[in-house]
């Protein structure tokens, strides 16, 4: 499988201070890849670089172009969707307006609203809401509106930040399984930052481990998940 | 495939051997050597200038209590200002008091302005307090000028005051005593500032700027700390109104119109908000920055001023307070 | 009872002014998420250019479109040069960045015209309308424009896509940027827009109060004070309040004994105060619903 998403040295700051330090991450196409570790680990700052929301040093490619220092609108273009922490909804606009926000960056008013039509057959009880204030919605609610903005992009790569955040765990299978039916029928690869160690692994192939800044491990995702000994000294369980 | 990141010892920040704290004690020592040997070493009209340059950076204290610390936008404070002013004035002119009893009598009125006004602008956030903090800073002018209170405040003639002379028979004239009073009511005032903003309720007013809803889920009162500060934050201002028409002996409504109260949030943020020793370059910015502009070009003296504004706050966005903390950064970490 | 009558007409005549500032004042804040104190002073400065075009003999609605099309441009230039400095900064370095605006514009107008006042043509003339002495031809047109303006903005904002992406990036930029929106480009955008209102309603106003660089000092006061009663977030609000206003000052002169001229400003403040300490979010504002 060819890698959709290559990071090789990636250092991030924040200001003076250096969070990152020489990260080398990859996504393959079409697969699921997840990055663990605890809080302030530096999971959320890994993705913002990727998205070119800090200021990063090293070398980022996708899809073989070289992605690093570019703006994080040009970023966006190119097929990479990032779903942020706490969902970034724009709360007084509609449910159907978010999703139309999703879409601004594409042509073509017909395919746009098929697309509409779509992410509403993915998440139901957003169509239900579709006039709503969006900032009125539950938490899960909004988690759903998130990916469905991002699903507006059409995009080839999408970054999860914390999806099961704030959610109970019902909401957070269906959820799960609906990213899961997005990576195999929409062809979305999917970068996945998660806390929640157990349903990540489920989830992903590969996975990665960051503790402080820096990676520690990295490996199949059934590797992490089935080794005892990593398990508790890593994962908590 | 298993690394742990080394840890390293907490390093010690130090120029020249000595410790921030220490750098701190002895700028301070420096600041009072100067500030005893002005009186002497300046002509009349410098001392005069430097005294109204405190007066204003006391003012511009309050404001930063309220603005800076408890996160209430106001473009009001011209209006605490003129009642501190005029209470001084019409205790000394129209009931003879000396002018000592006037400072604590502006505090107090102050004060209780400040908190009733304070009352109902807890409903009011960001946008919605800043009109109506400007529309207490136009409104008192006109109340001072109307002929309801003529008889009390002069109307638009304003009151002149006399000014004092130094007491005991101390061998110091007019302006070096009135620099005198004022630089010994700045340090009470700066300090009571400083022990304030230090403390839990300076924590609270801080927790309150920051996030008010996690605040009051911590048990602060909220509405209470807000009104309160209000208060003390007129106080502040009042008592600088007082001082500055002592020293000027002169007060006017028309010098205090909303002009002074966006000069004074000028000078706030120009010294860096939240900043205690920043508000002394607000004043001596308050002070001195219109002057340069008119000296450089009288006709396009507004022009100047919004230049040398805009200079500044490209410069220093987080006005001298900000830039101070870069640059003691920046040395601390040569080592 | 005519008193009555007569009074709210004459308010309703001024307060076409204050709706026309409100309505500007309100665009920029659905723009960028904050008031520009210095609104007041581009229209000024823009109606001076007007008026300049027109002594060089531009016939007035050319120069009309003319200064729109430049006040737009100089908006999005000062978005883009004087102010994409202070990105990223507090809040409060913004005001004093408008603060200084202000300055900048009130001294360079009265230096370049000088501060003695001049007239400006009205393009809907003087007389009667209708044959009616209750509403003049000019107060007429300014309404009309108002609503016009009004109108082509709510449309604007809430059937396009580019209202939306401004509304988006005013709201969240950061979201917006995740969204593949050039968030600077639609802040200068709004800022064109404002800019370009603002000259509409500086050369609105000017027939009326007269030319001269302080004119909209109080009128951006009225302004403000008549978006933040009708609510922010609500254009139509704005309009609307801004009429309120006009009203309002006109009654609490006339039949306030203690408000002489000198305090209807103060009065009708004090009562704008009033109104927000009821209801904070302005009669026809929505107060913004978020989640703990």
């Amino acid at each position: 499988m060819s890698k959709l998403l290559e990071a090789r040295e990636l250092c991030a700051f924040y200001g003076p201070t250096q969070v990152l330090f020489a990260l080398g991450l990859n996504v393959d196409e079409g697969g699921i890849t997840t990055l663990l570790g605890a809080n302030g680990a530096g999971k959320t700052t890994t993705l913002r670089s990727l998205s070119g929301m800090c200021r990063t040093s090293g070398e980022i490619r996708f899809d073989g172009k070289p992605i690093a220092g570019r703006a994080t609108e040009d970023i966006v273009r190119l097929g990479i969707a990032h779903v942020p922490q706490g969902r970034g909804t724009f709360s007084r606009q509609t449910v159907e307006e978010n999703l139309q926000i999703g879409a601004m960056t594409r042509r073509g008013r017909a395919a746009i609203a098929s697309d509409v039509e779509r992410v509403y057959g993915y998440f139901p009880r957003l169509k239900e809401r579709r006039t709503q204030q969006a900032g009125t919605l539950s938490g899960g609610e909004q988690q759903m509106l998130a990916v469905g903005r991002a699903m507006m992009l059409r995009p080839r790569l999408m970054l999860l930040d914390e999806p099961s955040f704030g959610l109970a765990p019902l909401i957070v299978e269906e959820l799960f399984g609906i990213l899961r039916t997005l990576n195999k029928s929409e062809k979305v690869s999917m970068l996945l930052v998660e806390q929640n160690a157990s349903l990540a692994l489920d989830l992903a192939d590969h996975a990665y481990l960051i503790e402080t800044g820096r990676l520690v491990m990295e490996g199949p995702a059934q590797h992490l998940r089935d080794d005892e000994n990593i398990r508790k000294a890593y994962l908590g369980y | 495939m298993l690394q742990r990141p080394e840890t390293r010892e907490p390093p010690v920040y130090a120029v020249a051997g000595m410790t921030l704290a220490q750098w701190k004690v002895i700028l301070l020592g420096l600041g009072l050597v100067v500030a005893c040997v002005i009186p002497f070493a300046l002509k009349n009209f410098y001392i005069f200038q430097i005294t109204l340059a405190i007066i204003y950076a006391i003012a511009i204290l309050g404001l930063n209590l309220l603005t800076g610390f408890n996160g209430q936008f106001s473009l009001g404070h011209s209006a605490f200002y003129a009642i501190g002013a005029y209470t001084a004035a019409i205790m000394m002119e129209n009931l003879g008091i000396s002018y000592i009893w006037t400072l604590p009598a502006a505090a107090a009125v102050c004060f209780v302005f400040g908190f009733l006004f304070g009352l109902p602008a807890l409903r009011l956030e960001g946008i919605y307090l800043a009109l109506a903090t400007f529309a207490l800073a136009i409104a008192i002018p006109q109340a001072l000028k109307s002929s309801v209170v003529e008889h009390w405040t002069g109307g638009v003639q304003g009151i002149v005051i006399i000014k004092p002379d130094a007491p005991f028979d101390l061998p110091l004239n007019s302006d070096q005593w009135l620099y005198v009073l004022t630089v010994v009511v700045a340090i009470v005032m700066y300090v009571c500032a400083t022990n304030l903003v230090q403390s839990r309720t300076g924590r609270a007013l801080i927790a309150i700027r920051d996030h008010p809803v996690a605040a009051s889920a911590m048990g602060i009162n909220v509405s209470l700390y807000k009104s309160l500060t209000f208060g003390v934050s007129a106080l502040y201002t009042g008592v600088a109104g007082a001082l500055g028409a002592i020293a000027i002996a002169f007060v006017a409504p028309d010098s205090f119109t909303f002009v002074l109260a966006v000069a004074l949030f000028v000078g706030l943020v120009v010294g860096g908000i939240a900043s205690i020793p920043g508000t002394l370059v607000g004043g001596l910015f308050v002070l001195f920055v219109p002057n340069i502009a008119e000296s450089v070009s009288k006709g396009l003296a507004g022009a100047v001023y919004g230049v040398i504004l805009l200079l500044v706050i490209y410069l220093m966005p987080s006005g001298a307070a900000g830039l101070a903390r870069l640059l003691t950064a920046k040395l601390m970490q040569r080592r | 009872m005519e008193l009555f009558l007569h009074q709210v007409l004459a308010g309703l005549a001024t307060g076409g002014i204050y709706a026309c500032m409100a309505l500007a004042v309100v665009m920029i804040y659905q723009a960028i998420d904050h008031l520009n104190f210095a609104q007041g002073e581009m229209a000024m400065f823009s109606t001076f250019i007007a008026w300049q075009l027109i002594q060089w003999g531009i016939p007035y609605w050319a120069a009309f479109v003319l200064t729109i099309g430049i006040s737009f441009i100089a908006g999005v230039l000062i978005d883009r040069i004087v102010l994409k400095p202070l990105h990223g900064q507090h809040i409060l370095s913004h005001v004093v960045a408008f603060i200084a605006l202000l300055s900048i514009f009130n001294s360079t107008a009265g230096f370049i015209w000088d501060w003695t006042i001049k007239s400006f043509a009205s393009p809907f003339g003087s007389g009667q309308l209708f044959g009616q002495s209750l509403i003049g031809p000019h107060d007429a047109g300014m309404m009309a424009v108002t609503l016009v303006m009004l109108v082509f903005l709510y449309l604007f904002f809430r059937h396009t896509r580019i209202g939306l992406a401004m509304r988006a990036a005013a709201a969240n930029p950061e979201s917006a940027q995740l969204a593949g929106i050039r968030v600077g480009w639609m802040n200068a955008l709004g800022w064109g827009m404002a800019a370009a209102i603002g000259s509409v309603a500086g050369m609105l106003i000017a027939p009326v109060v007269f030319l001269e660089p302080n004119m909209m000092l109080s009128i951006l006061l009225y302004g403000f004070a008549g978006a933040v009663v009708g609510g922010l977030t609500s254009p139509g609000g704005a309009v609307l309040g801004g009429f309120a206003v006009g009203v309002i000052e006109n009654l609490a002169g006339t039949y306030i004994p203690v408000v002489g001229r000198e305090m209807k400003l103060s009065i009708a403040l004090c009562i704008i105060v009033a109104v927000l300490c009821v209801k904070p979010s302005g009669l026809f504002g929505r107060p913004v619903v978020t989640r703990v």
